[in-house]
């Protein structure tokens, strides 16, 4: 599943933290861009195509 | 000793059709749930209907302030009439108001939790396949995991909690109150715009929360209309004399795994920090109402919420103070109460890492806060695409967020962190936990479904052939579990069999 595999991209950042954080932050921020890039041309493949209409008609009645 | 602060959360989710104009969100939840059910191993296919809720225990009107006039709220209503099941998992799946709701079995811990939140997840996307069969073709039902439609309608995600009956109910009031305000910066799924009237998307285009908006009173019954921060609703499903349920209604649907875990792992620290007299500084707000509102309103984290005291404190200062409290808290009473040492260890630091990081760099918590996933994925859009707030593929993408299915979420590729297995959450969908009573209501429907007449949080009604039906009472919501409770049921080959080993 698309989850499991991001689980596996994501940086464990907590198990290394003996790499300088400096280093560490700018390396990961690179990183997150890249990720952010590819993520942001997945969404642009499965958004909803009418997006005004998609969201107008999504309504629900109340609940608790 | 604080009591083992066992937990369970309800999750309405919110429903379309595509393909057609003439649909109902109830009969469509009807038909998705059915569905489900019908799959099911030990569901329809092997009996003539699922198994039926038993409400002879429900009372959502009876309220924890003992002393008001039953005139004063208006008690919810209960629709005994729409499908209502019982899954082996111990949990119950049902149609409330006009959506499905999951409510997960009772969990022992806050990781529990999470594996069955998320095993409830995997059930509403198994519904949605089992019901593109049972409808006609190019129609789909849609679940979405969150708590708005963004047009003034709201639908909750719940959390209960297993407390102390003696614990006065004002100590729950003030010390609770605080925490369901300032926890929003870290349980909020994120909203694009307001749902208040007179508030324009100028001044608030993006929010923290979903739920803020929906709340008015400070106290009260209603979950439905005027929603209180606190909700007296009185009703422990397990015995009253010595339990009460707390019902909190104030949360979002996470689709953070670590999110949902700090949601219900600091409210199980805070709870059993109140039963064991441990929370020295409470911090009461001057107007707690509005509070919920601005915090979920701030995007800095530094709004100043003035205190009854005089004074003011930030939601993040707020927070900052209860994990220091909870930290003596835990030297002085150990992790016992919240599930052992592994759990309670995990909550304080993954609590401390997140309240750090929201500090220093909120972007830093993308993994593990839902609104800052969110926000991220609508800054990089806006940049890419150069639109403002008011453009409708933000709002679309703030919903697609919470679409639960896996060729569409939003959240599924948001990076997200995960801290349950994945296997372990698909064998939650059937099986139930092992450590509290959902053992016993789970084997006892996976082993003998056949006698189960009905059954709810605390009983199950069994038909013993000729004999006159049999209610086996559970109000021990610790008790029936795997050590209690597995080899007599592993050894019986009859539900007679069983419930003579049970002296029942």
């Amino acid at each position: 599943m698309a989850e499991r595999e991001q689980i596996k991209k994501s940086p464990s950042r907590r198990d290394e933290e003996s790499v300088s954080e400096v280093e560490a932050k700018s390396e990961s921020g690179e990183k997150l861009k890249a990720e952010l890039d590819d993520l942001l041309d997945e969404i642009d493949d499965v958004l909803e195509t009418n997006a005004e209409d998609f969201v107008k008609s999504y309504i629900q009645k109340g609940g608790q | 000793m604080a009591l083992p602060k066992i937990v369970g959360i309800e999750t309405e989710l919110g429903i379309m059709v595509r393909g057609t104009t003439e649909w109902n969100p109830v009969s469509a939840s009807s038909l998705l749930i059915n569905a489900y059910v019908g799959s099911e191993p030990g569901g329809l296919d092997d009996r003539s209907s699922p198994i039926a809720w038993d409400f002879i225990d429900e009372t959502p009107g009876a309220d924890a302030r003992d002393f008001l006039p039953p005139e004063f709220a208006l008690p919810p209503e209960i629709e005994t009439h729409l499908v209502n099941a019982v899954l082996t998992n111990g949990a119950r799946y049902y149609v409330d108001h006009a959506h499905p709701e999951i409510s997960t079995p009772e969990c022992r811990d806050a990781l529990s939790i999470v594996l069955y939140d998320r095993a409830a997840e995997l059930i509403a996307i198994d519904s949605m396949e089992q019901a593109a069969n049972a409808l006609p073709p190019g129609q789909e039902v849609i679940l979405y995991k969150d708590n708005s439609d963004r047009k003034g309608n709201s639908y909750g995600t719940h959390e209960n909690y297993l407390l102390d009956r003696s614990l006065p109910f004002g100590q729950i009031i003030n010390g609770a109150t605080g925490h369901f305000v300032s926890r929003q910066i870290f349980t909020g799924s994120g909203k694009v715009g307001s749902e208040l009237p007179g508030v324009g998307a100028n001044h608030v285009p993006y929010q923290l929360t979903q739920r803020a908006e929906h709340f008015e009173e400070e106290v009260g019954l209603e979950t439905t209309l005027k929603r209180p921060i606190i909700n007296t609703r009185d009703e422990p499903h397990a015995d009253s004399q010595r339990y009460r349920r707390l019902h909190v209604i104030v949360g979002d649907a996470n689709m953070s795994q670590v999110a949902t875990f700090l949601k219900v792992g600091t409210s199980c620290v805070l709870f059993a920090m109140l039963e064991d007299q441990a929370l020295e500084r409470v911090h009461l707000l001057d107007d707690p109402v509005h509070a919920m509102h601005q915090v979920s309103h701030d995007l800095t984290l530094r709004q100043a919420l003035p205190l009854e005291s005089g004074g003011s404190m930030t939601a993040l200062e707020m927070q900052f103070d209860l994990l220091a409290q909870a930290k003596d808290w835990a030297n002085r009473f150990g992790f016992d109460a919240v599930g052992g040492d592994v759990v309670g260890e995990m909550i304080l630091r993954r609590w401390e890492e997140v309240l750090t990081g929201l500090e220093s760099d909120p972007e830093s918590v993308a993994a593990q806060v839902d609104w800052v996933a969110k926000k991220r994925l609508l800054d990089g859009f806006q940049e890419r695409h150069d639109c403002d707030w008011g453009d409708s593929r933000l709002r679309a993408l703030d919903l697609q967020y919470h679409d639960l299915r896996p060729t569409k979420s939003l959240a599924a590729r948001a990076g997200l962190e995960v801290i349950v297995d994945e296997t372990d959450a698909k064998a939650a969908r059937h099986d139930p936990p092992t450590d509290t009573r959902a053992y016993f209501r789970g084997r006892c429907l996976q082993k003998f479904a056949a006698n189960v007449v009905a059954a709810n949080w605390d009983s199950i009604v069994f038909d013993v052939g000729d004999d006159p039906l049999r209610r086996v009472p559970m109000l021990e919501p610790a008790r029936g579990t795997l050590e209690h409770v597995g080899a007599l049921i592993d050894e019986s080959d009859t539900i007679v069999e069983l419930l003579d080993k049970l002296g029942a």
